[in-house]
């Protein structure tokens, strides 16, 4: 199968391993993946933040730079929201919006794959980022994936529902309600003692992640498809 | 007015630990009653998607059902007033309160009276108002401002409540913070206030059009007290809160207990239509109010905030209420139905401008809204309306403009590399590395993209 990836500006700007993790994981299962060089940025941020005339144009990019592949897939729960709930909006009337997937989806449902030969013999814990729980409804196909890999030990996160406090720019207009937001789930995932912690969105490993490095906490994050592409 | 934005005013709240620990055992608890009610109904999906269909059918028709309740409620003995704004609905019931000659009035527990301060425009009038709910009774007593929609004390703990009303209520330095022992210190102090009153003021969950029943839901039995036993009932009602017929209560009735209160069904439902001699108050009026309403009203987006039937299930599954707690909102609706509802009922300020940003958009309010209000969607068309800082609009440009070209983003990448690289972010970008870390990054994606095709 010929898959897209839309990598996301953030991860494109700061996050490498996971565009590899992704691309790895797909060759590993026999699928070729195109990488359309001209992306940019879904618009989220602006949109979210209010600046919907400034977002139109990137969504408009967005359906021009994947135009004509069937399956786009990307490693981002929240900006698949984004293109599947607000380009169709957005667009030119006519234009289609490409198909896109998050990738934990896209293993599941598409390629109906859980075991994807990984090798990860570590304690990790899960985070449910709130696009991916509540807007893309990704359910247990996350977990069942990390289940499915070798040596890795899965525990559970206490209040795991509860956001982390990322919300894109409110990160930086509510600086202090997001901080005491990321701590409380900071603590959480000291308590589970686990040596990951993994979720299938940047933004929000970001937020938990620098808080934790600030601390000098022994746990990493790792966004899932990392977890995923080890053992090769 | 006077008050700080959302930013602001949540900093020192989270800079309280009481607070936070008060907020968080509250919340808690409350989400934890409500999660188990609402699992035990199979329909409870059907019940949530009924009680939007009701709302929605109301205010798509709503000039049609006040006219109805109007000419319902008068042929059943009751006075209807109309009020544009706050002024006008506080001067109404002023007037009202002085015709009955009376100088002191009892309340019933009312978001709709806090929204214009009733309380406040009574006092200026010479009238003292006694609130008879526990909760804004400790309120009232503490000169404080209620902090929740439905458990308006929750920022108070027992001790707390305990000292408060040991200074407040005459006997009670033997007190101890037993919630029976403080519940009947409040019973002994609010019970001479029920015999004495001669005017009551309410405001009301529903008003049904087809008969001009009024419907109030409570907990503790002092809403009935102060709806039965005085000589005149005055009634402080959002235009929103009609509904068309008594058979929408089924509904309404089953949603709002278990979203709110997390019961089944709630103590007390107390409905009466008009004035009955001989039978309850002899004298009742209705004030019919908008204040803002019909301008929320006219919002395709916006005006789902009207749908709202006052639950708070919203404000107890919110992280950021749960952190912040409901001063910090600036306003009598705190919590995520406050921030899509105060800009629109009371227009543009600085207050109200920050309010829709005080959510990080987490879903959380929308999926237990018994009503379905998609507050998240509500909360970014809001964004989009409220005033821009200038800067901000220029970054977003910038940002957007940087965006729309490869070229530029590939600059743009360079940048934001070398940038990891320092301790400190400069400009707004400070606010994140005051307290947290940034990634450290290593070979590109696209340099590892280039090199291996």
């Amino acid at each position: 199968m010929r898959v897209g990836l839309f990598l996301t500006c953030l991860n494109d700007m700061l996050f490498a391993g996971v565009g590899k993790a992704v691309v790895r994981v797909l060759e590993r299962l026999g699928h070729e993946v195109v990488f359309p060089l001209a992306q940019t940025c879904c618009g989220q941020a602006h949109l979210n933040t209010g600046y919907r005339s400034e977002c139109a144009p990137l969504a408009r990019k967005f359906a021009t730079d994947f135009a004509g592949l069937d399956h786009v897939v990307s490693p981002s729960a929240s900006c698949v929201a984004m293109v599947r709930e607000h380009h169709p909006a957005l667009v030119a009337p006519g234009v289609r919006v490409p198909p896109v997937h998050e990738f934990t989806e896209f293993l599941v449902d598409v390629l109906g794959v859980t075991d994807v030969g990984a090798v990860f013999p570590h304690r990790v814990t899960y985070h449910p980022t709130c696009h991916g729980l509540r807007a893309l409804n990704l359910g247990d196909r996350p977990t069942a994936l990390l289940r499915a890999v070798r040596g890795l030990s899965l525990v559970d996160l206490p209040e795991a529902t509860q956001c982390c406090g990322f919300g894109g720019t409110f990160a930086l207009k509510n600086a202090d309600t997001s901080v005491a937001m990321g701590t409380d789930k900071a603590r959480h995932v000291l308590a589970t003692d686990a040596e990951v912690l993994a979720a299938v969105d940047n933004s929000c490993l970001m937020h938990i992640g620098g808080l934790l490095s600030r601390w000098r906490a022994a746990t990493r994050v790792l966004h899932v498809a990392e977890i995923l592409a080890s053992g090769d | 007015m006077g008050m700080p934005a959302f930013p602001e005013a949540a900093r020192e709240a989270l800079a309280d630990p009481q607070l936070r620990a008060n907020l968080r055992a509250a919340t808690g608890t409350i989400r934890a009653k409500r999660a188990r009610v609402v699992a035990e109904r199979g329909d409870w999906e059907a019940l949530r998607e009924a009680g939007r269909a009701i709302k929605d059918e109301v205010l798509g028709s709503l000039d049609t059902y006040l006219l109805q309740l109007e000419e319902q409620v008068t042929a059943a003995g009751g006075v209807v007033h109309w009020a544009r704004d706050a002024a006008e609905a506080n001067r109404i019931v002023v007037e009202l309160v002085r015709a009955a000659g009376a100088d002191e009035v009892v309340k019933v527990k009312s978001m709709a009276t806090q929204e214009i301060e009733l309380n406040e425009a009574l006092a200026d009038a010479g009238i003292a108002a006694v609130e008879t709910d526990l909760a804004e009774l400790i309120v009232q007593l503490g000169h404080d401002r209620p902090s929740h929609i439905l458990v308006p004390a929750i920022h108070r703990n027992r001790a707390q409540i305990r000292e408060l009303f040991r200074r407040e209520m005459a006997g009670t330095d033997d007190l101890t913070d037993d919630p029976v022992a403080l519940a009947a210190a409040a019973r002994a102090h609010l019970r001479r206030k029920f015999l004495s009153a001669r005017v009551a003021v309410s405001g009301a969950n529903f008003a049904v059009a087809e008969n001009g029943a009024l419907v109030v839901v409570e907990s503790e039995g002092n809403g009935r007290m102060c709806l039965t036993l005085p000589e005149v009932l005055i009634s402080v009602v959002g235009i929103e809160k009609v509904v068309p017929t008594s058979r929408d209560l089924e509904v309404m009735l089953q949603l709002l207990p278990r979203s709110s209160t997390g019961e089944r069904m709630n103590p007390y439902t107390s409905i009466w239509r008009g004035a009955t001699p001989g039978d309850g108050p002899g004298e009742f009026h209705l004030v019919l109010l908008d204040n803002g309403r019909t301008r929320a009203l006219a919002d395709d987006i916006g005006r789902d905030a009207l749908r709202c039937i006052r639950c708070s299930a919203c404000l107890n599954v919110c992280p950021v209420y749960e952190r912040t707690g409901g001063h910090a909102y600036g306003s009598v609706y705190p919590g995520p139905i406050g921030a899509i509802l105060t800009p629109q009922l009371r227009g543009p300020d600085p207050v109200a401008d920050s309010l829709p940003y005080a959510s990080s958009l987490c879903g959380a309010c929308y999926e237990v809204c018994p009503v379905k209000i998609d507050i998240p969607r509500a909360l970014v068309h809001l964004r989009a309306e409220v005033h821009h800082r200038p800067a901000e609009r220029l970054a977003m440009r910038a940002a957007a403009w940087i965006f729309t070209s490869p070229r530029r983003f590939a600059l743009a990448r360079r940048l934001t590399r070398l940038g990891t690289r320092l301790a400190g972010l400069p400009g707004p970008w400070r606010r994140w590395t005051t307290t947290r870390d940034l990634p450290q990054p290593h070979e590109s994606f696209r340099d590892w993209w280039e090199r291996r095709n």
